[in-house]
């Protein structure tokens, strides 16, 4: 299949599969950072992720029109306003399920599972009677548009390495923030023991709560951030929703470097089988690898050991 | 070097880490037939982790431990139970949605297949076993009581009940009276030296009273390892035992 | 007397058992047309799926989000018999290949694939039926209990292979028909399954079949291995020092619950006349798991209520206001969690029962024996 091809068309073609399995990854590193914080630091099974994608997408559909209709003079930088306002939506969002509902089931984790589902049910209801049924995609400001010629064969489209930036970006924050800040120690130390931590004086709570709502809040982040690539409807967010978890649950929950480097090794293996075979065949290895990989290592690719 | 074969138990050498925190290092220690092995230790010594290894709930780094000459290491959990070892945990775990029967009954030796399980009936000698064990520990009257409504102390001697159901060459006992009355505790050290006749145990237990009453020999564990070995007098008298455990 | 306990029915079980049949074998006969029937038919094949989950989820704690899984494999191997009997040279003879399937030949296939070709013979089909979701379900079952693999990495993991089988049951839409399923089936044997004669036949078959697999499950209930069960699922490490294999135990429920489902996945083909790959995903999956969550997680009868219930309002609602069932049905999976998490049995058990068996005891004297599984109240407060 090489044949037809010069070695510089080959060394092109390679180039922007990785780059595409870049983007990819940047993605997959966006869609499952609020889950790794939520699965994998609170234990919560949030079955609503995707939806709160959606939301995020959603918000920045709505600024985008907003700064179209009434400032275009500054429709260029709309963005960074729409991904902010798209964090604190879903959020606040997110913080409201925490109290209505997560809270009430900290102990039954399949429960969870079922109820988040029930939301997510509910808020496709709620965007396909708000935004309609059809997909929506945001108008992306000129600069984002077009791509960087690298070498006469080889270009990058810009908004791919936007968010490829915002990926970077993102999980530093999110490793700062539950790693290296004293809030991080408090999260880690209620998730691990609830009571102890309510007995050295930290509220639990509020932890919780603003916890889950961090993890939603990147979520929303992740939705915005997707509408530069590509078009959302209503249900979309139940397409991410096994890919999320797997990603979580193969890097090992707890690790967010597990979660990093398994959402490397998924959308490389991804797109590089995507080169040989068609999109559902690679699809389907590629989950078929990771769901046989974690038959035989269930505690994924990095864990700790933890008493039982 | 092979175990002595007059032991029931030897543990050699064993070790485990967490994470390269040793909480049991390099232990050995001997077990004969009809000893009740008391351990004793502070806070945190390694004595759960000692039991945990022993009946293959956590997996030893390195070192042996046999028991009537099978390496216990290899085997799974159910496999020590059959090979005659019986454990009680540190908190009382019983079925709580069960009755005290269909708890004794779960636990008696027969049936542990899946088909062997699905075709199990209650037979009379089957009754009559439980009965007689309900009555040894106590709980002849609440039979068709479910396990969730009994009190700590009565979970505890249920707890023992399902282990000598089994009949089990080898018991081993993680703090059996911790949490119960004076009164409790009395009818437990009796109901504890009846049930170690004829058998071998290790138990663990903080209350020196109880341990003084039932002892053969004390092992007084220390992060991890052994600081001290002999009659509970021995172990009393010696100053590096009062100086980490008893001395406070 | 009929209705008196024994050790593997107590008396408000056989209430629960006679009241099932009376309405499925009488009521519902006699009371609908042959369409309504047949839907009810349908709407019964999931309360299969419903009762395997009982065992699994409901009393062993195991939740597989995959159960779509095993009953499509169950309906797709019925469905490839009738198809490939629906196929005859004769009937195919416009195609570029007669004798094909018309999927396969619209996808340019000119051959029979190898692994279709046993599906022919009814008997293979048949054994096929139960027999691969089966061992489908034991290579998952020993792969993930055995490494003590289950909670919550379970689910996501039978949540993931459901979504794996849609997605090749798609991609490859020349052996499998892709996303229209394999449809157009005719005939079982000669006999046509269209027919309205069939159709309640088929109902009667079914609900036999039914009830065949509600005995089975409170067999398994009723024997020690359904105490082992709820032992495990509270206090799984003390099962293990009592000396069972909690492995072994898991292996089986989630095979028993797979054999349930598949048949199901059967009779819902030879009912409906069809399979597609939108039985078998994520989405149907876990709605699945809403009927058994609806019915009662602990109780089989409970179960098959949940089914029909369900399903009967999924097909009122979506028709009179479809933007109001998919919030319904979300509220319904709040719902279910938050304030019933033991279902209508749980409803049943606090409110109708205790009158139904005051008014039986005054009737005949009968000593009614209290002791009982459905009562058994969920660890969760
Ligand atoms: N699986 C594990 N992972 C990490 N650390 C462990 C694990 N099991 C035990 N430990 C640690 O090993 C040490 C010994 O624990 P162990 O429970 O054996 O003590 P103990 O002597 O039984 O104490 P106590 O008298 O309080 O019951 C403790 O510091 C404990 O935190
Ligand atoms: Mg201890």
């Amino acid at each position: 299949m090489f044949a037809d091809y010069t070695m510089g068309e080959l060394g092109a073609i390679f180039a922007m599969q990785g780059f595409a399995g870049l983007i990819l990854f940047s993605v997959f590193v966006l869609m499952a950072l609020g889950l790794a914080i939520i699965f994998g630091q609170m234990g919560v099974i949030n079955m609503a992720h995707g939806e709160f994608m959606i939301l995020g997408a959603n918000v920045t559909y709505l600024t985008s029109n907003l700064f179209a209709n009434y400032i275009p003079s500054l429709f260029s930088i709309y963005f960074f306003l729409a991904m902010i306002l798209a964090f604190f939506v879903t959020a606040a969002l997110g913080m409201l399920v925490e109290w209505s509902l997560i809270r009430h089931l900290y102990k039954r984790p399949l429960d969870t599972l079922l109820a988040t589902w029930g939301l997510s049910l509910i808020l496709q209801q709620v965007y396909r009677s708000v935004f309609g049924a059809r997909e929506v995609g945001v108008t992306i400001p000129e600069w984002m548009m077009g791509s960087l010629p690298l070498t006469d064969l080889i270009e990058i489209p810009i908004n791919g390495i936007f968010v490829m930036v915002l990926a970077v970006g993102i999980s530093t924050a999110v490793y700062i923030m539950m790693f290296r800040s004293s809030w991080g120690k408090q999260v880690r130390a209620v998730t691990q023991n609830r009571v102890m931590a309510g007995a050295v004086g930290i509220n639990t709570e509020r932890t919780d709560r603003l916890t889950f709502g961090i993890g939603c809040g990147v979520a929303g982040v992740a939705g915005s951030a997707f509408t530069m690539i590509g078009s959302t409807g209503p249900t979309a967010g139940q397409l991410y929703i096994v890919d999320t978890f797997l990603v979580v649950v193969f890097g090992g929950a707890a690790s967010l470097l597990g979660t990093i480097a398994s959402a490397f090794s998924i959308s490389q293996a991804q797109s590089i089988m995507e080169f040989f075979l068609s999109g559902s065949m690679a699809k389907v290895l590629t989950l078929l690898t990771v769901v046989g990989i974690l038959m035989l290592r269930p505690q994924g690719l990095f864990a700790l050991k933890l008493r039982k | 070097m092979n175990a002595r074969p007059d032991f029931l138990l030897s543990v050699e050498n064993l070790t485990v880490s967490f994470d390269g925190f040793k909480a049991v290092d390099g232990l050995s220690f001997y077990v004969e037939p009809n000893e009740c092995r008391v351990i004793i230790g502070p806070n945190g010594a390694g004595k759960t982790t000692v039991l945990d290894l022993i009946c293959g709930r956590t997996k030893a780094t390195e070192g042996k431990v046999e028991f009537k000459n099978q390496e216990l290491l290899k085997m799974r959990e159910d496999q020590i139970v059959h090979a005659g070892v019986g454990r009680k945990f540190q908190t009382p775990t019983v079925y709580e949605d069960l009755t005290v029967f269909e708890n004794l009954e779960i636990s008696y030796p027969k049936g542990h297949g899946v088909f062997g399980a699905l075709m199990f009936r209650r037979d009379d000698p089957v009754k009559t076993r439980i009965n007689e064990i309900a009555g040894e520990v106590f709980l002849d009257d609440l039979l068709h009581e479910k396990a969730a409504f009994l009190s700590h102390g009565q979970k505890q001697w249920l707890e023992i009940g399902m282990l000598l159901i089994q009949d089990p060459e080898l018991l081993m006992l993680d703090e059996p009276v911790a949490g119960m009355s004076v009164a409790e505790r009395k009818q437990t050290a009796e109901l504890l030296n009846r049930i170690i006749q004829d058998r071998s145990g290790i138990v663990i237990e903080h209350d020196m009273k109880f341990v003084e009453d039932i002892a053969t020999r004390v092992t007084v564990l220390h992060q991890g390892k052994v600081l001290s070995e002999g009659s509970m007098a021995h172990v009393q008298a010696d100053p590096k035992v009062i100086e980490v455990y008893l001395g406070h | 007397m009929l209705l008196k306990g024994n050790r593997f029915f107590s008396t408000s079980d056989l209430v629960g058992f006679a009241i099932l049949a009376v309405l499925i074998f009488v009521i519902l006969p006699v009371g609908l047309d042959t369409f309504r029937l047949n839907l009810f038919g349908k709407y019964l094949t999931y309360a299969f799926v419903a009762i395997g989950l009982v065992l699994c989820w409901g009393a062993g704690g195991i939740l597989s989000l995959g159960q779509g899984v095993f009953f499509g494999l169950g309906g797709y191997c019925m469905a490839m018999f009738l198809k490939l009997e629906a196929s005859s040279p004769e009937a195919t003879k416009i195609q570029s290949t007669p004798g094909i399937p018309d999927f396969m030949d619209w996808n340019q296939l000119t051959e029979l694939p190898l692994w279709w070709e046993p599906f022919h013979s009814l008997t293979f089909s048949l054994f096929a039926v139960i027999v691969i979701p089966v061992v489908f379900a034991f290579i998952i079952g020993v792969a993930m209990f055995r490494r003590r693999v289950g909670g919550v990495y379970f689910a996501i993991i039978t949540q993931a292979i459901a979504a794996i089988l849609t997605i090749l049951i798609i991609g490859q839409q020349g052996y499998t028909g892709g996303v229209n399923g394999i449809t157009d089936l005719r005939t079982l044997k000669g006999w046509d399954i269209r027919t309205d004669d069939a159709k309640v036949l088929l109902y009667f078959v079914n609900g036999a079949l039914l009830f065949v697999c509600l005995f089975i499950a409170q067999l398994i209930r009723k024997s020690k291995l359904g105490r082992i069960l709820i032992a495990m699922r509270d206090q799984e490490d003390r099962v293990r020092f009592s000396g069972y294999d909690v492995a072994n135990f898991k292996i089986f429920v989630f095979c028993a619950g797979a054999a349930f489902s598949a048949v199901g996945g059967a009779m819902f083909t030879l009912q409906v006349g069809f399979m597609s790959p939108s039985f078998v995903g994520i989405v149907p999956s876990i709605e699945m798991v809403i009927f058994c969550a609806v019915g009662g997680r602990l109780s089989i009868i409970g179960a098959v209520y949940g089914a029909l219930l369900v399903n009967l309002a999924k097909t009122t609602f979506s028709e009179l206001f479809p933007e109001l069932w998919l919030l319904g049905l979300g509220a319904v999976f709040i719902a279910v969690v938050l304030a019933f998490p033991n279902g209508l049995a749980g409803l049943y058990k606090d409110h109708v029962e205790p009158r139904l068996l005051a008014l039986f005891k005054k009737k005949m004297g009968d000593d009614g024996s209290a002791e009982d599984f459905d009562a058994i109240k969920t660890a969760a407060e």
